[in-house]
């Protein structure tokens, strides 16, 4: 068994499974976003904030975001031990990729709470 | 018909090149692959090629021919050529021996690792182990892979990890026997797959499906890989 501590959750079907969660969530939350703004044409920001104020908005959105986070990392992961071959590049790919997620995560939270 | 033939001696070359030769295939028949390198060998008996039933059983002339892996003692030139002119390629991804002979040393280990064999704890019975004519469907197309490694070195995922991945031939093998109703090793075959590289590396892109020269695939059996994983972890 091949075993690797830098994979998400170290188990292939675990990294497999969220990788799937993750998606079907984007897949939701794009969904929602593009309808939402083709059924309102003429939106104003009064109505657009007042989308992100409702706590179930910001449930989804933290759960879409979180996802980004999965998401991404399972996939720049797979990408990086299928192309980079020299250890010290790609170990600092796969952290630059991690501490970029984890930015975007805390950001997102700031920006969707209002902090 | 221009015959593009993949020329390395790593006792002679410094590098591999692509030799092209002319030649006059007889008409009104169409000819396999390997018999068009057969008459080219009498020509020129330095091509060197593995090859033994000629009848595709025994899987030793896999290569790739104009772009597609397969077996050329079963593919026919009308099927291989395009514009009259036939490229042949030794199996991608692994390394050459010499011309169309690839060290299949790398393949042969995945194959290892996922244990070929029965096992089985219980006591053997007097005679054999009995298996229901249902028992014995769920093997159909999974035995009759012959590992002549069209499949795997088909596959971008084994290129890429050939000493992580199994690849496609060695996960349809896996398969038959977490399938096979005399095995008791089900859970620790499962064990040793869960991993991210083993079965996950497949991203289903089937290619594996599209050379098998037995039309066997792959990609279903690494499914039901997955399936019995995930009934296996939830």
């Amino acid at each position: 068994m091949v075993t690797q501590i830098t994979s998400f959750g170290r188990s292939g079907l675990y990294d497999w499974m969220m990788q799937r969660i993750s998606a079907l969530v984007l897949a939701v939350y794009s969904v929602f976003i593009i309808a939402y703004l083709l059924l309102n044409p003429g939106l104003t920001y009064e109505q657009w904030s007042g989308l992100f104020e409702m706590t179930s908005m910001r449930i989804f959105s933290l759960l879409a975001l979180l996802s980004v986070g999965i998401h991404s990392w399972i996939g720049l992961w797979s990408i990086s031990t299928d192309y980079i071959k020299a250890t010290g590049v790609r170990f600092f790919f796969q952290s630059l990729c991690g501490l970029v997620m984890f930015i975007y995560v805390v950001w997102g939270v700031q920006v969707l709470w209002g902090l | 018909m221009l015959v593009s033939i993949y020329r390395y001696n790593p006792e002679k070359d410094d590098a591999p090149y692509m030799q092209d030769f002319e030649i006059e295939l007889p008409a009104g028949k169409d000819l396999m692959v390997l018999d068009v390198l057969n008459l080219l060998k009498a020509q020129d008996p330095s091509i060197s090629y593995r090859r033994s039933c000629r009848e595709g059983v025994c899987g030793s002339d896999g290569m790739n021919m104009s772009g597609k892996n397969g077996l050329a003692c079963i593919t026919p030139v009308s099927a291989a050529a395009k514009n009259n002119k036939l490229v042949l390629r030794p199996l991608p991804g692994l390394p050459v021996v010499r011309d169309l002979v690839v060290d299949m040393g790398q393949f042969y280990k995945q194959y290892e690792k996922i244990k070929p064999f029965l096992i089985n704890d219980t006591p053997a019975p007097a005679i054999e182990r009995l298996q229901s004519p249902e028992e014995r469907e769920k093997l159909d197309g999974l035995y009759e892979c012959i590992l002549c490694a069209c499949c795997s070195t088909a596959c971008p995922s084994f290129w890429w990890n050939p000493d992580k991945f199994i690849g496609p031939s060695g996960l349809l093998q896996a398969y038959r026997f977490l399938a096979d109703s005399r095995d008791t090793a089900t859970q620790e075959r499962l064990g040793d797959l869960d991993d991210p590289f083993s079965v996950f590396r497949c991203h289903g892109i089937m290619n594996c499906v599209n050379v098998c020269p037995k039309g066997l695939n792959p990609t279903k059996a690494i499914g039901n890989i997955r399936t019995m994983l995930i009934q296996r972890a939830t």
